[in-house]
């Protein structure tokens, strides 16, 4: 087992347990890792880095939303990596590129670190003005400002676990509009 | 938006996540589509009337017990296929067990009784009851299971929605069983075996549509 593998998996643990400042620290590891596998790959097909930039943002937020599917039983990295080659297969596919990808060892997706000051070509602030009000709600005041859900509850006028659910099924929402965003664009 | 922002957004205030949840959510999804199948077959057909006679009795355990076998098997597979990375180490090939012993007990059956009898006891009086009722029942366990794996992250669509098919034909069969009057081990085999192998067939066909997130 990688020092990799034991550090990521550590955070990870603690990340389920709901801790803020371990999520962070391995979403900024794994994101620098996922660019710099993602940039590797896209250089290959004649992409560039915001694109790569696009796809790590997408994943990042299918890390987040299906953070409930590893197996805290089973090494952490092969989960990342399965997600992360799953993404670049739709991404591909999606954006109508013929191009094959090799079947690489599990270890290339977290092998590099790139801590490029990153920017995809989304805009937040547009995205969230698509959903519904209180669930945009529910996403600024507790994931933006850092507002307790007891707060935010007050403020957007619903309850605690109605705060909980919207901001699930917001999150939800932006990944899907960054997904169908990339596919206009290259269309 | 920079990567950077987005980190910071999806990490504040974070929620605690519960362990299982997958294996949680497929098991409830299977249990409810059990229940339905029932229904619907309570309900559509009806339980044999000759539930009484030992024969009818040993008939249907047996069947049950070759379903249950099917949906285990078939359910193990699944949550691993849910779960990114967990595929490893687990062979699609125990899913097949079920259906290799009830084969055998069929080629037995038949190397046991003259060949005359064949026909009928691969034909049975129902099969085309069977064909069709196993198939149509499924449909019902196998949207509520999609749902369940749908909330996962299944990577593999094709293979995933496969199993979910298996899952869904090996509850229906379960259901139908408590209908069916053909008692004979050839016979459970082909049409059991067979519209169950139908709806892992259709399972496959439809994962990645259904599956894709």
């Amino acid at each position: 087992m990688t020092s990799t593998e034991i550090e990521l998996k550590a955070l990870m643990l603690a990340s389920l347990d709901g801790n803020a400042s371990s999520y962070r620290s391995l979403l900024d590891r794994l994101s620098s890792r996922l660019r710099a596998y993602y940039k590797g790959k896209f250089a290959r097909v004649g992409r560039g880095a915001t694109e790569a930039e696009d796809l790590v943002q997408e994943v990042l937020l299918a890390i987040h939303l299906k953070r409930h599917t590893y197996d805290t039983g089973v090494p952490f990295t092969p989960w990342v990596y399965t997600i992360a080659r799953y993404k670049l297969i739709d991404y591909l596919r999606r954006t109508r590129t013929a191009a094959r990808v090799p079947i690489d060892e599990g270890t290339e997706v977290l092998a590099q670190d790139d801590h490029a000051d990153a920017e995809s070509s989304h805009d937040i602030r547009i995205l969230l003005g698509r959903l519904p009000e209180k669930v945009r709600c529910s996403i600024e005041c507790v994931k933006l400002e850092g507002r307790s859900v007891a707060e935010a509850a007050a403020r957007c006028g619903i309850s605690e676990s109605g705060v909980k659910i919207n901001i699930h099924r917001g999150l939800r929402a932006l990944a899907t509009f960054i997904a169908q965003e990339t596919k206009d664009e290259n269309r | 938006m920079k990567t950077d922002d987005l980190v910071a957004m999806l990490s504040t205030n974070v929620e605690p996540i519960g362990r299982g949840l997958v294996v949680r959510t497929i098991s409830i999804a299977v249990a409810a589509g059990a229940a339905l199948a029932l229904g619907f077959m309570l309900v559509g057909l009806g339980v044999r009337a000759d539930l009484t006679a030992t024969r009818a009795t040993v008939f249907l355990l047996l069947k049950v017990t070759f379903a249950l076998a099917v949906v285990g098997m078939a359910m193990r597979y699944l949550t691993r296929l849910a779960s990114p990375g967990a595929e490893r180490g687990i062979s699609p090939l125990a899913s097949a067990v079920p259906f290799a012993g009830i084969a055998l007990l069929g080629i037995i059956n038949l190397g046991m009784a003259p060949s005359s009898h064949w026909n009928g006891m691969i034909l049975g009086d129902e099969w085309l009851e069977c064909l069709l009722s196993i198939p149509i029942i499924a449909i019902v366990p196998f949207a509520v299971t999609i749902f369940a794996v749908r909330r996962a992250a299944p990577t593999n669509l094709v293979r995933t929605g496969a199993v979910a098919g298996l899952v869904a034909g090996g509850i229906s069969a379960m259901a139908y069983a408590l209908h069916c009057t053909d008692d004979s081990l050839p016979f459970v085999a082909v049409w059991y075996g067979g519209t169950i192998v139908l709806c892992t067939l259709a399972g496959a066909a439809l994962g990645p549509r259904l599956l894709r997130w």
